[in-house]
């Protein structure tokens, strides 16, 4: 059992709940009174795009235009440097009451608790950017090509030889975001006459991906082992809807660290679920690969699950390696099956050469391959 | 005949006797002053039977639900299939490995070959000016930017980027997105939700079909390229439907298609796009820095005024040397997407350096425009040296930069077709090629 992940949030005291909610609901009807004012005054004005229908109807963009344009300042700030420990957040001001928001050329050194740059590799780095900067003027910024067609240079399977033996799988293939690697392999694995069990707390990417593989998609209560397990029971001896045949397979995805919440998921009871129903797993380690476990080897170290039992393990590079793109680990026969599968791999422009170096540079200092001990002694 | 008789006989006098039986009325029988005949008894009767069998429940089978022993056979007896089909034997591709950048020319194994399979139309792989902004970008920013746009992702150069853009194709403002294919499949559930109606070619490329699903909306297609076709269509549609403020309604094209090398005919789709009130967004990945004068897409090569088509997206892995995508048009367009396209919300953003990448190459576009003109004639002189190949034919438009190579006869199935192609690529890559 993970310390600290049976704790729940302390539930509000009933005042802070009532007046929060009070200043929520006042918002909300000021919001709605200005909007029936703003309806008459407009009904005499007459647009040029009569006869189209507007772009948001009715109140799907209340929250938008009352509420958060009230806070937009304090979202989307800019920032004039790398995002380091220390950096500097350009300061904006507004002429029209937030609706619009200026820049100007100050800015204001602040201390970044912000950014996903988890082992300090975002800023130019003693190691990794003159490698990067040789591989730029080598290879260009990007390769305008799929990697089928001629977009698959030696550091990109340098780079998907050193991912998997880093993840402790035989094989993996990169995409150039990890959004997209998601949303594109999911329907790639699983299609109609499929379940997927996913956490209720999942990623959209992993939900798109879910909706558009055409699969059934059900949800079980966030990291409990129990419900999953009745899930799992519940929907085997039903089968399908409707018809009840038996499902063609079943797969339960899963998050290493919930980005939202913070907590860890409880991978060693999920495996045993799953691997007492015969349903596949897929583990997305957006956030935790190179973050956690004692080599930086994501959730599986940290938690004592082997990686071979995990049937897909998916992760990130820009959170912990300081880069952009996404990678799927699994079995040399999966992976084959996705190069010639996946249309993200078929049609999109490859990862841009000097990410991959970056990615590379930062793998290798993490396992201490770059000669010095930056690596092990500890978090950078 | 001699039987019958008595038989006849007796029978009508048991009829006679029941009849008077029942006719005969009872003397005694006067209930609250209401005379009761012998029917009323009867029927009394039949009205009870008939409360009686209503009364009672009718049977259903019991309703037993599955014992946990049984779950646990269950479980225990079902066998997924394996998560990948096997391993086929011909659908093996094996992709070249480059060991040098993506050029005109690029090194294969060593051998030195001159590259047709990159997008790189204005040749600005390579360029001095856009290395050296990267540098600068990669000395200053580092690699990525660790963040989503709405929480401290946002750096300086990707607002640069986004007031470049828009000031070069002459809109209000645009959106920068981390990857050239999510940018599509983000946008369009962004504005077409469940109930829309979206009036899409055929020959759109995966990406822009993933978000026609991705939106749930009602998708109608229409035949590639057919202005004939999409007229009819869009009459379909709006015939007899007046309500035309509450749905929302799209036509979805791309300039240069993916998959044909066709060009869209934007003055035609723009007449019908007034005369039906459709909101029309364009795909320019691979138009944008090709077509027009000056590389400003399928508008200016139209002639077309750049605020009649609502909305544009392109991505920048094709012309502009880079990697990412934007999509631009109204500020209530740019703006909506800020916060409700899924891609860029849920996403980190695009690397800096690719943003200032983008910049130089559109500052280059504007200071060379021959560049432009260097990419007709290299077209143009690959039209006239393909064209007389015997058994092939050149199948896209003569503007495109991406050149369809079909068979002329096909052999009749499509494996062996593919076996043709191969061998030619082969060939050819033998060739130096």
């Amino acid at each position: 059992r993970v310390e600290g992940s049976e704790e729940d949030g302390e539930a509000p005291v009933p005042v802070t709940a009532l007046t929060t909610l009070f200043s929520y609901g006042l918002l909300f009807a000021f919001g709605h009174f200005r909007d029936f004012f703003r309806r008459i005054l407009d009904a005499g004005k007459s647009s040029n795009l009569k006869g189209y229908a507007p772009i948001c109807l009715g109140y799907e963009d209340f929250y938008t235009r009352r509420l958060y344009l009230r806070i937009q300042d304090c979202f989307g700030r800019p920032i004039a440097s790398a995002p380091d420990a220390w950096f500097d957040v350009v300061e904006r001001h507004s002429n029209d009451g937030n609706k619009t928001l200026q820049r100007t050329t100050k800015t204001s050194k602040c201390l970044n608790l912000g950014s996903y740059n988890y082992l300090g590799f975002a800023a130019a780095d003693e190691y990794c950017t003159p490698r990067v900067i040789e591989s730029l003027k080598k290879y260009s910024a990007s390769t305008c090509s799929a990697r089928v067609d001629g977009g698959n240079t030696k550091l990109h399977t340098e780079l998907e030889e050193l991912v998997a033996r880093f993840v402790g799988k035989p094989a993996a293939i990169l995409f150039g975001m990890g959004y997209v690697t998601n949303s594109a392999i999911i329907p790639i694995l699983i299609g109609k006459g499929g379940l997927i069990v996913s956490d209720s707390l999942n990623h959209i990417s992993i939900v798109n991906g879910a909706r558009g593989s055409g699969a059934t998609v059900r949800v079980f209560q966030h990291n409990n082992p129990a419900h999953l397990e009745d899930v799992l029971r519940e929907q085997i001896a039903g089968g399908q809807p409707r018809t009840h045949r038996p499902w063609k397979k079943i797969i339960v995805i899963v998050e290493g660290i919930y980005s939202m919440e913070g907590e860890l998921c409880n991978l060693p009871e999920i495996m045993a679920v799953c691997k007492k129903y015969k349903a596949y797993t897929y583990l997305d380690e957006a956030h935790s690969i190179g973050a956690v476990g004692k080599t930086g080897r994501g959730v599986c170290e940290l938690l004592g699950v082997d990686p071979a039992d995990v049937d897909i393990m998916m992760g990130t590079f820009t959170k912990s390696f300081g880069s952009c793109g996404g990678y799927i680990a699994a079995s040399k026969e999966i992976i084959h099956h996705l190069k010639h599968a996946c249309p993200a791999h078929i049609y999109a422009t490859s990862m841009s050469p000097p990410a991959v170096q970056q990615v590379i540079s930062a793998i290798k200092v993490v396992l201490g391959e770059d000669g010095s001990n930056r690596g092990i002694s500890g978090r950078i | 005949m001699d039987m019958a008789l008595p038989i006849v006989n007796a029978t009508t006098a048991a009829l006679a006797r029941v009849s008077a039986a029942f006719n005969a009325p009872l003397a005694r029988a006067v209930v609250f002053g209401v005379h009761i005949d012998g029917h009323l008894v009867v029927e009394g009767l039949l009205i009870a039977v008939i409360v009686f069998q209503l009364s009672r429940k009718s049977y259903k089978p019991p309703k037993k639900p599955l014992s946990e022993k049984e779950v646990d056979e269950l479980c225990d007896e079902w066998e997924p299939e394996p998560l990948c089909p096997p391993v086929k034997e011909r659908s093996h591709i094996d992709p070249a490995i480059l060991e040098s950048a993506a050029g005109p020319h690029t090194t294969i194994e060593g051998k030195e070959v001159v590259n047709f399979a990159s997008a790189n139309y204005l040749g600005l792989i390579g360029n001095e000016k856009l290395i050296d902004s990267c540098v600068g970008s990669l000395e200053k920013y580092g690699v990525g930017s660790c963040g989503p746009r709405g929480f401290y992702g946002t750096i300086d150069v990707h607002l640069d980027c986004e007031a470049k853009i828009a000031n070069f194709l002459g809109t209000p403002d645009s959106i920068l997105y981390s990857y050239g294919i999510s940018t599509i499949f983000s946008v369009i559930p962004a504005f077409c939700k469940k109930g829309d109606i979206i009036v899409a070619d055929e020959g759109v490329h995966w990406a822009v079909q993933n978000g026609l699903y991705l939106s749930r909306s009602t998708v109608v297609y229409f035949k590639h390229n057919d202005m004939a076709s999409l007229a009819s269509t869009l009459e379909k549609l709006t015939r007899g439907n007046k309500r035309t403020e509450k749905i929302r309604r799209y036509i979805v094209v791309e300039s240069i298609y993916q998959n044909s090398g066709q060009i869209a005919p934007l003055d035609e789709i723009v007449k019908l796009k007034e005369k039906y009130l459709f909101r029309v967004i364009l795909e320019e990945s691979h138009s944008f820095g090709v077509l027009g004068k000056s590389g400003r897409g399928l508008a200016e090569h139209y002639g077309v005024p750049i605020d009649k088509i609502d909305i544009i997206t392109a991505g920048m892995g094709n012309a502009l040397a880079t990697d990412g995508g934007f999509c631009t048009g109204s500020a209530r367009v740019v703006d909506h997407q800020r916060l409700s396209s899924a891609g860029y919300v849920f996403s980190a953003s695009l690397p800096p350096y690719l943003a200032s990448a983008a910049v130089s190459a559109v500052n280059y576009l504007e200071e060379n425009p021959s560049v432009l003109a260097n990419l007709r004639s290299n077209v143009a002189l690959l039209h006239t040296g393909l064209s007389d190949t015997p058994g092939l034919e050149i199948s896209s438009h003569v503007l495109s930069p991406i050149v369809f190579l079909k068979l002329k006869k096909s052999t009749g199935s499509l494996a062996t077709d593919l076996d043709l192609l191969e061998t030619i690529a082969e060939q050819v890559s033998s060739d130096g090629l």
